[in-house]
């Protein structure tokens, strides 16, 4: 544990994270520019004909929202086992950015639902705990911004965050456990076509690199915003 | 590259669409909010 300690001090991130953030946002851009190049040139499936380009922009934002919700469930155990500043930081910082995904994630299989299933909506397993984790998401912010102390409100929304953390393997192996409309795992089973496998790994890894170079990008604007207000309180005394 | 989706256009580039958008506005919100944060330190650090 004690790498992560030395960088979840700030000034420690701030120097780490101005040598990662350039590195992360090419990559991201890149990532992003070849999944979508090799996306467009797939030849439609068999079964679901060109709408299996959508399978580039859902599974992605799903796979970043879960990674975005991770983020913040281990930085709510930091927060509550070490009591580390930074990682009620950290944990803030991600949950603007997994309420998009999250969004994101819930319009693209609405969009792919109609056409395929016939609905853009149907209240099973995978769909409703997904639309659960929109709600955590929500959740998480508002008490952030409820509670006015913030000791009092990065406790409660940590507790929330864990207690959340059920919804995760619940959201993972609901297509397992209940019947629903929604296909099973495709990736891990190989039941995939390899030919849509590498334009939706080099999207999930560029989904995931975007969401690491924004909450990066976030935290160093909430640790210099604080900076400032230390500042401002400093000159005013 | 092809750009041709037949009827499920209708579905594909409004899911797109939706996808640049946010991913953009999430990206715009950051550099601007961190653009700020940065100026307004340096303006309290002059002083």
């Amino acid at each position: 544990m004690n790498w992560l300690f030395r960088y979840a001090n700030p000034h420690n991130f701030m120097r780490l994270s101005n040598v990662l953030l350039p590195i992360t946002a090419v990559a991201t851009a890149l990532c992003l520019g070849v999944g979508l190049y090799l996306g467009f040139t797939v030849p439609p499936d068999y079964q679901q004909g060109s709408t299996v380009l959508l399978l580039f922009i859902h599974v992605p934002a799903d796979v970043a929202a879960e990674a975005a919700y991770g983020a913040i469930a281990i930085c709510s155990l930091l927060s509550l086992v070490w009591r580390h500043p930074l990682s009620d930081i950290a944990g803030r910082a991600a949950a603007p950015f997994g309420a998009v995904f999250t969004a994101l994630g819930l319009i693209t299989g609405a969009l792919w639902g109609k056409p395929m299933w016939g609905t853009y909506w149907v209240w099973d397993a995978r769909l409703t705990s997904f639309l659960l984790l929109l709600f955590l998401f929500f959740g998480y912010m508002a008490l952030w911004n409820a509670i006015e102390d913030e000791v009092r409100a990065a406790r409660a929304a940590a507790i929330l965050a864990l207690v959340g953390v059920v919804n995760i393997p619940i959201i993972k192996f609901s297509v397992d456990w209940w019947s629903t409309l929604h296909q099973g795992e495709s990736i891990v089973s190989g039941k995939i076509a390899p030919v849509y496998l590498a334009p939706l790994l080099i999207m999930m890894l560029g989904y995931i690199l975007l969401f690491v170079s924004l909450w990066m990008l976030r935290i160093r604007t909430v640790i210099l915003e604080r900076r400032a207000r230390t500042l401002m309180q400093r000159s005013a005394a | 590259m092809n750009f041709d989706l037949g009827p499920y256009g209708v579905y594909i580039w409004p899911a797109y669409g939706v996808s640049a958008v946010a991913l953009i506005g999430i990206t715009l919100w950051s550099v601007i909010g961190w653009t700020k944060a940065r100026a307004a330190l340096a303006k309290l650090e002059q002083k």
